[in-house]
């Protein structure tokens, strides 16, 4: 844990004497550019740090980063920090043509702020030490550092296939498909049905969510083009008839616009935090799959510790000259065995409090967008509302049957 | 094809619809009532309730709010009710018989000057509204008829048998009272006859001049000059315009006439007359173009009012989904609070959903104003080409006297230098002379029916100008109104549910 910084902060508009301030870590992602060119282009950010902790180099700190730098870090967190959820990365791009779009590059921009934002306040991932190297380093030393990674998380294409295949593993290994060795605990059986269960229903609400951001779209081009016609029929009318025809496409066009501003409202605030939601219960499978993994290797080094004994004690009662040596390894293997035992039961100690975290930490999230969303429609409905309503006055101007030539 | 009770296009989902339906939504209210300014007026006495139910309220144009036009018929009511399919059991060649369809239709009238009786139903085939049809275009020219139901199925798309059975019942239906509501048209014989004659009905099926003599294309001259033994033609039988494939010597003629107007052979009668005719011609048609542009966005619009209700409650249903899971799985309390919190959306999603499919079918009703007005455009044009074929008429007869009158100057002036008289050239003058007389009949006839159709076109275009212009109104009033209730109701929706989530804002600021 970070502890409160005592001595007064570099920062000169603070008075000798006033408290200490609260530690606090805050980034931005900001500012996307397109670098490079044809196949290679690709979109850079700018990462602002601000932080008052003494870890860090100064007050602020600006990089430049890109997509795959973040990758970088997510995956080295994944590695070093089993039973923690990671926070989810957004997906890279399936279609070239979308890449550079506005809106996409918004979505991302979001996205990314949202994930490096999370592990800055998360209590274990904020002191990481990549953390700390992705948000002050160099791009060169970045590069250099991520061109380093001697995993399989080479390139961001790969991490989809890998993802994909985790995906099926997970599912192997977690339903017990693989292999016969798995927990009993029926709580964890509970939860995990439970994450399942999520992701097919999120994935559901997500789906309509986007759909309704396309029909907002719709509504708002045919309104546009329904105005226009309204008003060139009006021109065919004459005086007070053809001014209503006037108005009510004015109004019209009018609304086309507030739809399609409510139609990026809706998905920038409503439908990513669900998309959100699904990436956060995907990575949480992977959680499991890292503690399906770490449950079977202490099962089988226990297994193996447990023969290793037994083979010692045959070996001690026939006073072998093999003895000094068996009992080394046996004691390295249990050793081993110990350290499996307590991998496994740190992932199971912080998965319980990961999910409690979790589980709040959504609540909040989707209680955000649900307000966000109900306030954006209201709004949408009201507008709409008044601006028919302010056509009826000259509706009431035209006398009904009046000659018209 | 849009279902003309709903509005509706075959809705993708149908299984959804059911689904939001059952739905308990234990807050659900079901929309209010119409407002008092959505109903008919409160001066529309029993006739017109009785005239205009919900769903027929749509049959003719504003004729949900403008009960003087329906009130000064003479037909309270026109139904025509689902076709019967009817065998020809008598003098069938072919085994199993001929099958044709009936439509019944039902009249109630007012009581007095129909002998007595207020009810009629009689069978007709649609063979019968064609007849109507061509029988009203030809005593009625100059007018704005209504048009009939086309006679084969005009859409693209492949229709049910029972589709098209409804939508040809319900189009029988509009036409009619669209016939009954034409303040000359409701009074005509045709349709008297039309709505009330029982059996097979007693109108003929073709009454142009040649098919009551032989073959019109030689006989025409002989129309004409009168020829005792083919029997005389009545001037007014001439005036009728020229069938084709009939009347082919007229049409010629005509077509001749008509090409030395346009080349300025010969001087067309009036002139300003003609400019301002031409001006309206015009005008008319930059309205239907507008309109069929308006008819189509309009159908965009509709369209694109669905799919939003759609989806909109497709999203509701997954999120209710969601909600029950959770319910189920609930480990933790933030679960349940999350669970309430999505249930509410759910809630207002739905109900938002049905607010839009309600709002779509009063937009529809509203909207299809603009596509009947193409219909009555179509009319217009007619009746305008009523007017253009009788000056035609008109002209040509003029042309011929010309020619007849030269002939005779001609005869004149060669018989006066015969000595002794020229007995044959003589009684040559005879007979072109009684041509002139017969030809100058004729003459006089067309161009009454010139003047008469001019009058009738100037009478309808008032008509039209003052119905049209009412009708739009009544069209963009009903509009508006629709939408801004509906807006206003969904608005109240989600209103609630801002309120609930309310405490996410503020933490998050």
């Amino acid at each position: 844990m970070i502890s409160p910084e005592t001595s007064p902060p570099r920062s000169s508009s603070q008075s000798p004497r006033s408290p200490p301030a609260a530690p606090f870590l805050s980034i931005s992602v900001t500012d996307p550019v397109k670098l490079g060119n044809g196949v290679q282009a690709y979109i850079s950010y700018r990462v602002i740090t601000r932080t008052n902790l003494p870890e860090f180099q100064g007050p602020e700190k600006i990089v430049i980063r890109r997509y795959s730098d973040f990758v970088w870090l997510h995956d080295r967190l994944a590695e070093k920090y089993k039973g923690i959820f990671i926070p989810p990365l957004p997906e890279k791009s399936a279609v070239e043509k979308f890449r550079f779009s506005t809106e996409f590059i918004e979505m991302r921009r979001q996205a990314l702020d949202i994930f490096i934002n999370r592990i800055a306040s998360h209590p274990e991932l904020k002191q990481s030490e990549d953390l700390r190297t992705f948000l002050q380093e160099d791009e060169e030393t970045m590069e250099r550092a991520r061109s380093q990674e001697t995993g399989i998380f080479k390139k961001p294409a790969d991490l989809i296939q890998i993802f994909k295949d985790v995906q099926t593993k997970v599912s192997d290994v977690v339903l017990g498909k693989e292999k016969p060795v798995e927990e009993t605990d029926p709580e964890y059986e509970k939860l995990k049905h439970y994450i399942f269960g999520l992701e097919d229903h999120l994935a559901e609400t997500q789906k309509q969510a986007f759909r309704l951001v396309k029909r907002h779209r719709e509504l708002g081009q045919s309104l546009s083009d329904f105005g226009k016609a309204m008003k060139l029929l009006g021109a065919c009318e004459g005086n007070s008839l053809g001014k209503v025809f006037s108005e009510l496409g004015a109004k019209s066009e009018l609304l086309s616009i507030k739809l399609q501003k409510e139609a990026h409202n809706l998905l920038m605030n409503f439908e990513e935090p669900l998309k959100d939601y699904v990436r956060a219960v995907q990575s949480i499978k992977v959680t499991f799959a890292d503690r399906a993994n770490a449950f079977r290797q202490h099962c089988e080094l226990a297994e193996t510790t447990k023969l290793k004994e037994i083979n010692l004690d045959k070996l001690n009662l026939m006073r072998s000259d093999k003895v000094r040596e068996a009992e080394m390894e046996y004691r390295e293997l249990k050793a081993e065995s110990e350290q499996a035992t307590r991998r496994f039961e740190t992932i199971v100690r912080l998965m319980n409090e990961e999910i409690v975290r979790f589980q709040e930490q959504k609540t909040a999230d989707m209680g955000l967008a649900f307000h966000q969303f109900a306030k954006g429609q209201a709004k949408l409905a009201n507008d709409i509302a008044d601006a028919w309503r302010s056509v009826l006055p000259k509706i009431e101007a035209c006398s009904v049957s009046s000659p018209h030539g | 094809m849009m279902d003309p009770d709903t509005g509706f296009f075959a809705s993708k989902s149908p299984a959804v619809r059911d689904e939001m339906e059952s739905l308990d939504l234990s807050d659900a209210t079901a929309p209010s009532s119409l407002p008092s300014f959505l109903e008919p007026p409160s001066y529309a006495d029993v006739v017109l309730k009785s005239t205009f139910e919900p769903q027929n309220a749509v049959s003719t144009p504003g004729s949900g709010s403008y009960p003087p036009r329906a009130a000064a018929s003479d037909y309270l009511r026109i139904v025509v009710s689902d076709p019967e399919t009817v065998q020809e059991a008598a003098n069938s060649l072919v085994p199993g018989g001929n099958t044709y369809v009936t439509y019944p239709i039902t009249t109630w009238v007012r009581a007095a000057g129909h002998g007595g009786r207020s009810e009629f139903c009689v069978r007709r085939r649609f063979r019968d509204v064609v007849t109507l049809a061509a029988r009203l275009a030809e005593a009625y020219r100059g007018y704005f008829i209504p048009q009939r139901p086309d006679k084969s199925v005009v859409d693209g798309q492949v229709m049910q048998k029972h589709e098209f059975a409804e939508q040809r019942r319900w189009e029988l239906e509009k036409y009619l009272r669209r016939l009954a509501e034409h303040p000359v048209i409701g009074r005509s014989d045709e349709l008297r006859v039309f709505l009330q004659a029982q059996g097979k009905l007693p109108l003929p099926a073709a009454t142009d001049v040649a098919s009551r003599m032989l073959d019109g294309a030689v006989r025409l001259p002989k129309q004409l000059f009168g020829d005792a033994a083919a029997g005389r033609v009545a001037p007014e039988d001439v005036v009728q315009p020229a069938k084709e494939g009939r009347d082919l010597l007229r049409i010629f003629k005509e077509l001749k006439q008509a090409v030395a107007n346009d080349w300025g052979g010969v001087k067309p009668l009036v002139v300003e007359e003609d400019r301002e005719f031409l001006e309206r011609k015009e005008k008319m048609q930059v309205l239907e173009q507008q309109l069929c542009t308006a008819s189509q966005q309009a159908e965009a619009l509709v369209k694109a009012q669905q799919d939003i209700g759609e989806t909109m409650g497709e999203m509701g249903l997954a999120f209710i989904k969601l909600t029950k899971f959770e319910t189920e799985e609930a480990i933790f309390s933030s679960q349940k609070t999350l669970s309430a919190d999505a249930k509410c959306v759910a809630t207002a999603a739905v109900k938002a959903s049905r607010l839009y499919r309600e709002l779509n079918a009063q937009t529809v009703k509203h909207l299809d104003t603009l596509h009947e007005y193409l219909g009555v455009i179509l009319a217009v044009q007619i009746a305008f080409s009523d007017r253009t074929s009788a000056l035609l008429t008109a002209q040509t007869l003029m042309t011929d006297l010309a020619t007849l009158h030269a002939k005779v100057e001609k005869l004149e002036v060669a018989s006066s230098k015969i000595f002794g008289g020229d007995r044959s050239g003589l009684r040559k003058v005879e007979e072109l002379n009684e041509a002139i007389r017969v030809t100058e009949d004729a003459k006089s006839c067309a161009l009454g029916e010139y003047e008469r159709i001019k009058e009738n076109n100037r009478n309808e275009l008032e008509r039209l100008n003052r119905e049209k212009h009412d009708d739009f109104l009544s069209m963009l009033k009903g509009f508006l109104i629709n939408q801004v209730e509906y807006s206003e109701k969904v608005a109240i929706a989600w209103a609630a549910v801002v309120e609930e989530t309310c405490g996410y804002a503020r933490e998050s600021n």
